[in-house]
């Protein structure tokens, strides 16, 4: 069934008004409400809200509801897996809010009498995401000296969650990604002699299982947060929080794809690793070891190259028709040059 | 029976130098997610002539190394499964000279034609 944009649009205003109106206890108009990105399935909007002589700017985070053949509702749920739900992920923004960890503030979620499916709102906060201008732009020019430091101070307070403020997360230790990732080159169907070399080389040297998880982000990387001419000013895409070791948001963060071209900074394209682990230490972090890290980054190279893969399965698959995401697939072999070079560094 | 010039590197260049000069800076004025989209396309035009050019002869390469270094033969793809099932089940690690002589010479044929640029 296909929905046509405008049609759609009217119906998420027709939504929003309706819960706008109870969250603010006041009749809610909506103005400038637009599309921002997403697939089929996840959607972000942006919007106004007019309540009481108030003007709000919001943003909605929504999956619609799953509509159609039973195949498209299969591959609807294969895409949403292994990601929070709504719900949850509203959880985990509220708790990572309240700790001062740069989450955005949620304000609240929709109800089924709305009709737009699994969804909630937060307030809108200013700042680009595109790697690309914050990386060359002239007006990002004193942030750019900021952004490492910041990086590491704000993952320290996502660490230091109070775990049981969390809605139930999946706990998931070394061995359970390595397993996953095992799985998804079987599902794949997909012989990669480099990624299951690095998969070895990380079994045999994996971390113990450590006695007291954290909230780990699971997507902590330049790319996924909005930042201005101060620096970072929100963390974003939190659907693959999850517990674990907090040293995996640490690694992520170096992997040289997250630099988009400023190699030679390890911190996301902005700074050392070292001023990256300083700042993270003086705002609570514990102290990082830096034989952990590099293992968490020769992980997380494996993880995107794999990533690279499936997402060029969503194409090759019939599931997702993308010239782009098929495209991603020929980028995999540049997490295979960095693997290959990061192994011999640690020989 | 040859073609006629252009030669494919030829034409593909008559037509990225299009799609770059004119068709993207006309789609970003209409619609920024198409510009991006098209300057995807133009990327992976790119990879496509570099792998009419250079591919046949990488996988040859790929191909005879791969029999040398499991004495057996077979399709370039079975070869390359039987080695991923090797790496998986810890058979063959690292510390094997020929075996990283084998990988890196293939990992820096794909690059070539993924992305030149990367490093």
């Amino acid at each position: 069934m296909t929905v046509h944009m405008s049609d759609e649009a009217d119906l998420v205003a027709a939504g929003l008004a309706q819960a706008a109106t109870r969250y603010f206890a006041a009749p809610a108009k909506i103005e400038d409400l637009r599309r921002e990105s997403g697939g089929a399935s996840r959607q972000t909007w942006s919007f106004d809200a007019l309540a009481a002589g108030q003007r709000h700017e919001l943003i909605l985070r929504r999956d619609p509801p799953i509509t159609g053949t039973p195949i498209n509702r299969e591959r609807g749920d294969r895409e949403r897996s292994a990601a929070l739900d709504r719900a949850t992920e509203f959880a985990v923004l509220r708790a990572a809010f309240r700790a001062g960890a740069r989450a955005p503030e949620v304000l609240f979620e929709l109800a089924p009498a709305d009709a737009l499916g699994e969804a909630f709102v937060m307030r809108r906060v200013g700042g680009t995401a595109i790697a690309r201008k914050l990386l060359r732009d002239p007006p990002y020019a004193e942030a750019r000296q900021k952004i490492a430091g910041q990086l590491g101070e704000i993952i320290a307070r996502i660490h230091g969650v109070d775990v049981a403020t969390l809605p139930r997360l999946d706990r998931r230790e070394a061995a359970d990604h390595i397993a996953s990732l095992r799985g998804l080159l079987d599902t794949l169907n997909y012989a990669a002699p480099v990624f299951e070399l690095a998969l070895t080389w990380l079994d045999r040297r994996k971390p113990p299982p450590i006695a007291r998880p954290t909230l780990v982000h699971g997507d902590y990387r330049t790319g996924n947060y909005l930042a201005d001419e101060s620096g970072v000013t929100a963390i974003l895409d939190w659907e693959g929080a999850h517990l674990g070791d907090p040293v995996e948001d640490l690694g992520w963060v170096c992997v040289k794809s997250w630099r988009f071209g400023s190699i030679d900074k390890p911190a996301g394209g902005f700074g050392s690793r070292e001023a990256l682990w300083a700042a993270y230490e003086r705002a609570g972090g514990a102290k990082v070891d830096p034989a952990r890290a590099h293992w968490w980054e020769v992980f997380g190279t494996v993880r995107w190259g794999i990533i690279c893969h499936s997402q060029a399965w969503k194409h090759l698959s019939g599931s997702l028709k993308s010239m782009e995401m098929a495209s991603i697939g020929r980028r995999a072999v540049e997490t295979e040059v960095d693997l290959l070079q990061l192994l011999k560094e640690a020989r | 029976m040859a073609q006629d010039r252009p030669t494919a590197s030829e034409l593909f260049n008559a037509i990225a130098d299009f799609l770059r000069e004119e068709a993207t800076p006309a789609l970003d004025k209409a619609d920024p997610r198409l510009g991006f989209q098209m300057r995807v396309a133009v990327n992976s035009l790119a990879i496509l002539e570099r792998e009419g050019r250079l591919g046949p002869e990488a996988d040859a390469r790929e191909h005879v190394r791969l029999k040398h270094l499991l004495g057996r033969d077979g399709t370039l793809a079975e070869l390359n499964s039987e080695l991923a099932r090797q790496l998986r089940a810890g058979e063959r690690d690292e510390t094997d000279g020929e075996l990283m002589a084998h990988l890196e010479a293939t990992t820096a044929d794909k690059i070539a034609i993924a992305n030149p640029k990367w490093r």
